[in-house]
């Protein structure tokens, strides 16, 4: 007899059935009534309206009767509030009686019940309970502060629950230790003091203590806990290490990564020579290979942190590289994981063995695995130097292989073997050719094109296998194309008198017939290099390119630090900061690697800079500034490095025809943006690399843009510039800027995109029909709230009342009325912006005295609320302008 | 921590959820589906997904995910490793952890999720403590359960061991008969290459004890060669200090079954390799057909007899069927699953086992790029292969004389060999 019967009930009157049963008599009767109750509810279905019969049999002395109507409150108290209310009496009375284990039930199931009004109640059997006499108690009543804190955060710190909890881990018992360092930790993570645990010597040694005697899971916490702390001196860290060690050789997994945190964070702390340090360093290795027997998932996750302690300390598993080795029927993410640590740890020693694995996962089912593994190979050739020719064969027998995903991968890694060792291994060229026809993918194609194109002259037949790629070129992915022509320049210049056909071939379809302009560029710069200086084309374009790196996806040391302190993390799986994605985790500071002392003990600790680092990040765009300014301040970001014209020399940009000739940067082209009116006036000027524009991006507050494309046709020589005018309209994306008119265009071309920025002149964006009726005027002049008013002085202004409002008129700021108060001039004025907004004003003007007082109010800033916040500074200033022109 | 569970079978039925905190809908496993989805088979789904606002950190066992959703950041192992052990708790309550036994039992089943974790804590873990909370099912119990109208499977005292210094042991054990067996078990893992040379060799090695003595019994096991073990992990009870110093494991043991210690053997020389294998599988080139040559017998034995040997092929999916005869044993292929079982059974000196016979292929059908592998599976009753010996076991602490007992099997864990 089973619990399924539960399940097979009637349909027809269920409820009605359960609710008879509820209130049976017989005890027994009642108690499988709840169990049919909790079975129904496990599986989704509602009960939540036999509410009030179930808490009825609340009262009983049956202690499982009682544990099943806990669940049941746990689950529907949120739905009943009211209800709910009915069962605090009962809990507070469980929490006084005098079975422990009741006590505990008692205030723990509280605690699940995420109702405001309950938890008031919990309060103070909570207290009680806290300082119960009984450890079981204590521990469960540590555990519902974190849960009360998740429920109402501010009502634990008034009740300083908090205070309680941080005494708690001074308890006697291991366990309740154990539990209220879970309970702090978990409190920190949403908690804007994230130091709620103040971690000094004496709780470090209780921790210590209890780490020794709590269960497995409280160990966890308590050496997570333990990763936070930052020895004072080398000699504590020895000793706490010490402590942990232990913990390596336990049966439960988490523990053992918890415990390699600690270590491999103190380790930092140790001095590198001391006998302790290597024994140490020993000792983590098997472990490590431990984790690696387990259920694939613990094998997976214990992989991902490998990979981080092989990127930090490489020497711990170096000997152990066997135990990567792929099993055919590991899962496909552990085989992913531990390939990639086999590259990791590849070195001269181990490589013979190394590749001959890699080559029989080459023969594996999974496609992926197969791509991998044959990137693998050429990752190994290219980190073992001594291993290169091997890789190559090895390659070449995956070729003869011929199995089409094999060879194009193997041809993608081989031209990266070509890269890095230049001039060695050409004589397999041959071999690569036959294939060249199987290959179907961008990459493969890619690869095979620019081999060709990089040993033209060794390849008798280069022409030939070029153009018959050429065929279908417009069919061909970006990639291709980009390199079929470079490829094809190639051979132009190392074979020109064969191949000149097929070159304006070339440059034809890429700059004619495409519309992809990073390719018509392209072709362009060909085109001129090689119709005006073949011998500058020729070093341009056959220079020496620098070798590749060795490894490129070693994770970037800083980030390292950081994660070797996340160990066991979510982080460590995602190899990311967690402040990168964990949700709500404000609380988190970013942890760093601790730094060794010298033998003076500086006293301060040296973790806890973090938050200060986003602050200093480059300001791409600067927001105010004159012109000259602008293109002083002006931060490119990091060098681009492309490869077809990384090889070219950028020197010294010459600005402005000797103007600023000490400038020098590693900008290729610098823009100004000035303006008259209604047009951008752009000026190009162009440094010694040919280029062209690819596309140009206004963003402004005002939606302007460009109606037509830049009218640059030709390419610009060296140290050219154009004044071009452009017609503009104010229909583009609207974004607010800082100051309002401020206008920011990014160019593109081949490449980067540059930024630059600068202020236009806000009368350019007042329309010609800014005259408010005066009704109107009257009207909203009287509405506008007194926060969207502002006063300002226009100083030394000699013009009378008239000839101000002509001038203004003439900016299409339009009087309204005018009258004469007091011996003072008074001109209502109102102006209309291109995006609609209307603004009034009131100038006054006593005669004789040269300073204007103007009041100024915009009636629809409230119904615009993006423009509230605006610096209507900019406003008057035009104004003020507008008096003096 | 651990926010909430959710049972799915395969088919992509929820069949059980619980919330420790809040509600997550259920929806949040969409997420896992999809991961399924993108998988070739349900062990290759990843165990940690992430999703807009949660984690999903999932372990696949006994066809089932066992699928906990947390929302902040928690080690992920910590959750692994709690799944594992609720599902070996089902598999150690229910007899097996099958969707139908759970929900057979799923009353049992929230009962012991709710004491297991508390709010996400995990609150009793060790079976010892939550069989003193909640009984588990039995045929006897749920008979007079029946007749009677049931009896409660909740314990009412309070589970001392929590409590004690010594968690994983309850007082006041007694037992008319005093005794402790365990059993040294490993398992082989290795790879052989075409040739049958040695690509990685380790063994992986657990004593799993089974010890019913009354009182306070406070043990001490020592090895004949303890320096054999590379790296050893140790049930909680174990004393780490006394290992380090003297390598002598000394415990007060729980009650009933448990593992003692594990530990992994991988010093290359060390590991010997029972039986050798010659084989040839290959595909010809034209006639859609290939052939298949295996021959297995025994190499470093030390005196026993190999038993239950079976191995395993999983062939290339365009192999139609199998035309094989054998000297020893039964040999079947499963032209759906692709699979090749060839059954030997015990491996004996004089007479060699061999299987050979032709392949017939899809027609057509390029000839596969892979190469199958070959899984063995084995048994040697009566010696650990590493050569460990337990030397003697001490009580003290109690005056009674136990029954003493140690078993050594070896069995093959991962034994592959690559054609």
């Amino acid at each position: 007899m089973t619990d399924s019967k539960y399940f097979t009930t009637n349909k027809k009157g269920e409820i009605f059935e359960l609710k008879a049963e509820l209130n049976n008599e017989k005890k027994e009767k009642r108690k499988e009534a709840v169990k049919k109750v909790i079975a129904a509810m496990t599986v989704g279905k509602d009960v939540s309206s036999l509410f009030p019969d179930v808490v009825n049999c609340m009262q009983t002395d049956n202690l499982e009767l009682k544990k099943l109507v806990y669940l049941y409150l746990m689950n529907y108290a949120k739905s009943q509030p009211d209800m709910a209310i009915m069962a605090v009496n009962s809990f507070v009375k469980d929490c006084e009686d005098p079975n422990p284990l009741i006590r505990a039930l008692a205030v723990r199931t509280m605690g699940c019940i995420r109702v405001d009004k309950i938890t008031e109640y919990l309060c103070e059997p909570l207290r009680k309970c806290l300082k119960d006499e009984d450890p079981y108690v204590r521990k469960t009543a540590a555990v519902c502060v974190a849960k009360l804190h998740d429920i109402n955060a501010q009502m634990v710190e008034d009740q300083g629950f908090l205070d309680s909890l941080r005494d708690l881990i001074a308890d006697s018992n291991p366990m309740v230790v154990a539990n209220a360092v879970a309970a702090l930790s978990e409190i920190s993570e949403s908690h804007p003091n994230s130091n709620l645990l103040d971690l000094n010597p004496q709780n470090i040694n209780k921790l210590l203590t209890a780490l020794n005697e709590c269960t497995e899971w409280g160990q966890i916490f308590i050496l997570d806990c333990l990763s936070n702390y930052n020895p004072k001196d080398e000699r504590e860290a020895q000793s706490i290490c010490e402590r942990v060690t232990p913990r390596l050789s336990h049966a439960n997994s988490a523990v053992v990564l918890s415990a390699v945190k600690v270590l491999m964070k103190f380790l930092e702390l140790l001095p590198k020579d001391s006998d302790y340090y290597g024994t140490l360093l020993k000792k983590l290795s098997p472990p490590l290979v431990t984790l690696l027997s387990g259920e694939p998932e613990v094998q997976y996750v214990a992989l991902r942190n490998i990979n981080l302690i092989v990127q930090k300390r490489p020497e711990i598993l170096k000997q152990e590289i066997k135990v990567f080795f792929v099993k055919y029927n590991d899962p496909i993410y552990v085989k992913l994981e531990k390939l990639d640590i086999m590259i990791r740890l590849a070195s001269q020693a181990n490589i013979a063995q190394v590749l001959a694995e890699l080559k029989e996962y080459a023969t594996e089912v999974d496609v992926d695995f197969v791509r991998k593994a044959v990137r693998a190979i050429g990752r190994c050739a290219i980190k073992v130097e001594q291993s290169a020719e091997r890789c190559v064969s090895t390659l070449l027998d995956l070729i003869q292989t011929k199995v089409n995903y094999v060879v194009q991968e193997a041809i993608v890694v081989i031209r990266d073997i070509f890269r890095k060792y230049p001039n060695k291994y050409e004589s397999i060229i041959a071999t690569l050719c036959e294939n060249l026809d199987s290959l179907d993918e961008p990459d493969a194609r890619a690869a095979m094109i620019w081999i060709v194109g990089e040993y033209a002259e060794r390849i008798d037949n280069a022409d030939e296998l070029l153009e018959s790629f050429l065929e279908g070129f417009h069919d061909e992915s970006t990639q291709v194309q980009l390199t079929l022509l470079t490829a094809i320049v190639k051979l132009f210049l190392k074979k020109p008198s064969e191949t000149q056909e097929l070159v304006q071939q070339v440059l034809s379809l890429a700059t004619q017939d495409s519309d992809n302009p990073d390719l018509r560029d392209r072709g362009y710069i060909y085109w001129r290099l090689l119709s005006t200086d073949p011998v500058t084309a020729k070093e341009v374009v056959l220079s020496e390119k620098p070798l590749i790196s060795e490894e490129t996806d070693l994770i970037e040391p800083t980030l390292l630090d950081e994660l070797i302190c996340h160990i066991g993390s979510l982080a460590s799986v995602y190899h990311k900061p967690p402040n990168a994605f964990v949700e709500g985790s404000h609380g988190i500071h970013r942890k760093h690697l601790p730094i060794q002392h010298g033998s003076i003990d500086t006293g301060e600790s040296p973790v806890s800079t973090g938050p200060t680092a986003a602050l200093d990040q480059p300001q791409v765009i600067p927001s105010q500034g004159d012109l000259l300014g602008d293109l002083l301040n002006l931060d490119l970001g990091p060098p681009v490095n492309v490869p077809q014209v990384s090889s070219m020399q950028m020197g010294a940009v010459d600005l402005l025809g000797g103007g600023l000739d000490s400038l020098v940067s590693p900008k290729p082209c610098i823009f100004s943006v000035s303006q008259i009116l209604k047009k951008v006036f752009v000026r190009v000027f162009w440094s010694q690399v040919l280029l062209r524009l690819h596309c140009f991006v206004f963003l402004c507050s005002f939606g302007v843009i460009p109606t037509t494309p830049l009218p640059i046709h030709t390419p610009l020589m060296p140290n050219q510039s154009i004044d071009i005018s452009l017609p503009l309209s104010t229909i583009g994306p609207v974004m607010k800027m800082d100051p309002l008119n401020n206008l920011q265009v990014a160019v593109k071309n081949i490449i980067d995109v540059f930024y630059f920025s600068c202020l236009i002149p806000l009368n350019i964006f007042f329309v010609e029909d800014g005259k408010m009726e005066r009704q109107v005027f009257l009207v909203t002049w009287k509405d506008i709230p007194n926060e969207n008013e502002l006063q300002y002085q226009i100083k030394e202004c000699h013009l009378n009342a008239d000839t101000v409002s002509g001038k203004l008129q003439n900016n299409n700021i339009f009087t309204i009325a005018k009258r004469n108060v007091e011996g003072q001039d008074m001109l209502y004025q109102s102006l209309k912006l291109t995006n609609g907004i209307w603004i009034l004003a009131e100038l006054r003007i006593q005669p004789g005295n040269p300073n204007y007082t103007l009041k100024i109010g915009a009636s629809l800033f409230l119904s615009l609320q993006a423009y509230r916040p605006i610096d209507r500074s900019s406003v008057y200033k035009v104004v003020l302008e507008g008096c003096q022109t | 921590m651990i926010h909430s569970l959710f049972l799915v079978s395969t088919a992509g039925h929820i069949f059980l959820e619980k919330h420790w905190k809040s509600v997550i809908s259920r929806s949040v496993c969409d997420y896992l589906f999809e991961a399924q989805g993108k998988a070739s088979a349900p062990e290759n789904v990843p165990p940690v997904i992430a999703t807009p606002h949660h984690y999903l950190i999932s372990v696949y066992r006994d066809r089932i995910f066992f699928v906990a959703v947390i929302q902040t950041e928690v080690p992920p192992l910590f959750v692994i490793e709690f799944l594992h052990r609720v599902a070996e708790t089902f598999q150690d309550y229910f007899g097996e952890c099958s969707e139908a036994s759970i929900k057979d039992n799923v009353v049992i089943v929230y009962e012991l999720l709710e004491e297991m974790l508390d709010n996400g804590f995990p609150l009793a873990t060790e079976a010892n403590i939550l069989k003193e909370m909640i009984k588990p099912p039995t045929i006897l119990r749920s008979v007079v359960n029946t007749i009677t109208g049931g009896s409660s499977n909740v314990g009412g005292t309070l589970p001392t061991g929590q409590l004690s210094n010594i968690p994983w042991r309850r007082t006041g054990v007694k037992y008319t008969n005093n005794e402790a067996y365990f059993d040294v078990v490993e398992e082989i893992d290795a790879i052989l290459d075409k040739s049958g040379t040695v690509v990685f060799a380790e063994i992986q090695g657990v004593i799993d004890a089974c010890v019913k003595l009354s009182g306070m019994p406070d043990l001490t096991l020592s090895f004949v060669n303890p320096r054999l073990l590379d790296d050893v992990s140790f049930h909680p009870c174990v004393r780490f200090k006394r290992w380090e110093a003297e390598r002598v494991l000394s415990f007060i043991p729980p009650d009933g079954n448990f593992r003692l210690m594990s530990y992994h053997v991988n010093a290359q020389n060390l590991v010997a390799i029972p039986v050798y294998v010659k084989q040839n599988v290959s595909f010809f080139e034209t006639g859609s057909s290939g052939r298949l040559d295996i021959t297995v017998g025994p190499k470093q034995t030390m005196g026993k007899t190999i038993e239950d040997v079976v191995i395993t092929v999983h062939m290339p999916k365009v192999v139609l069927n199998a035309n094989l005869t054998t000297n020893q044993g039964t040999s079947t292929y499963d032209p759906v699953t692709k699979v090749l079982v060839w059954d030997i059974g015990k491996l004996n000196q004089q007479k060699v086992p061999n299987l050979k016979g032709s392949l017939s292929l899809q027609s057509g059908a390029p000839r596969p790029d892979e190469n199958p592998t070959l899984n063995i599976d084995l048994r040697i009753q009566q010696l650990a292969i590493s050569g460990l010996k337990v030397n003697r076991l001490n009580m003290f602490g109690e005056k009674y004389k136990p029954f003493k007992g140690v078993k050594y099997v070896t069995k093959a864990g991962k034994f592959q060999v690559r054609t």
